[in-house]
């Protein structure tokens, strides 16, 4: 493995992953906690690439992952921004506190 | 060490500060900045790659559509200006335990993993091998992925519009 820099690139996707989780696990406002999974999607994308370039490169799996992940994490990201809105309108707060009504 | 190693820590730091900074930042619309900053050097560490079209697709999509998506919900929700309320301390320290024990875990298997080399010629990646597989409908094809994804994309923005849609006012010219 001295000859490629996958151990580097996994290095670097673990270290971006948990700092999402950090930021997941510490912050209370939706649109933060919706920054921090952008983050981790965004290490696991990572991972997927440089598996495909490194370990697989005779065929092409893992960029179409990546692919469809981003184009699910555009959907995803817009449906959460619709909730947000929603959810100001009717606490006039996004801080997931303050959202308990289902919570028993 | 090679020159391309030494750019690829470059861009490995910028990633990580800048990340590290989303998540730690008070000011929600910094944080915002940081995250497309992050963004952005992901992208420069897939042209470091070498898979061109999945760099353009991230400077496109992410940082040219989310973020801008995100920055806009700042400004609908926030007074940019004010200071987020500190998470408390005890929070802080678990959540931090929690993330730097499960860097350990992860970096400690991935350091004794023993990857295979890779086998076979490698596969021209380039937009138009890529392009052309999207919409192959021949085995190994991704033409039916991708049509469930514009579906998707199709619902997502629907959905976005009823779940925004202020109540009562689907006609527009009755608002009082």
């Amino acid at each position: 493995m001295s000859q490629t820099p996958l151990i580097q690139i996994l290095f670097l996707s673990v270290g971006l992953f948990f700092i999402g989780m950090y930021g997941l696990l510490t912050r209370r406002n939706v649109i933060t906690i919706l920054m921090s999974i952008e983050l981790i999607l965004n290490s696991v994308n990572i991972n997927f690439v440089a598996f495909n370039k490194y370990l697989y490169p005779h065929q092409l799996e893992g960029l179409f992952f990546t692919i469809f992940i981003i184009t699910i994490a555009a959907a995803e990201a817009a449906v959460a921004i619709a909730i947000i809105i929603n959810l100001y309108r009717s606490h006039h707060s996004v801080d997931v506190e303050d959202a308990n009504e289902l919570k028993w | 060490m090679d020159a391309s190693l030494i750019i690829f820590y470059c861009i490995a730091a910028f990633i990580l500060g800048a990340a590290f900074l989303a998540v730690t930042s008070a000011k929600i619309f910094r944080s915002a900045i940081w995250l497309l900053f992050s963004l952005i050097g992901i992208a420069a560490l897939y042209y470091w790659m070498d898979v061109q079209f999945i760099a353009a697709v991230q400077t496109i999509v992410y940082v040219g559509g989310i973020v801008v998506l995100i920055i806009f919900s700042i400004f609908l929700t926030h007074n940019a200006n004010d200071n987020m309320p500190k998470p408390p301390v005890m929070r802080q320290v678990f959540a931090g335990l929690a993330s730097l024990f499960g860097i350990a875990l992860v970096l400690h298997l991935v350091y004794h993993h023993s990857f295979t080399k890779p086998t076979g010629a490698a596969l021209n990646g380039d937009v138009a091998n890529i392009g052309t597989l999207l919409i192959s409908t021949e085995k190994g094809g991704y033409a039916l992925p991708f049509e469930l994804a514009s579906i998707l994309l199709l619902a997502a923005m629907i959905g976005c519009i009823v779940i925004a849609m202020r109540k009562g006012s689907a006609n527009v010219n009755s608002v009082e």
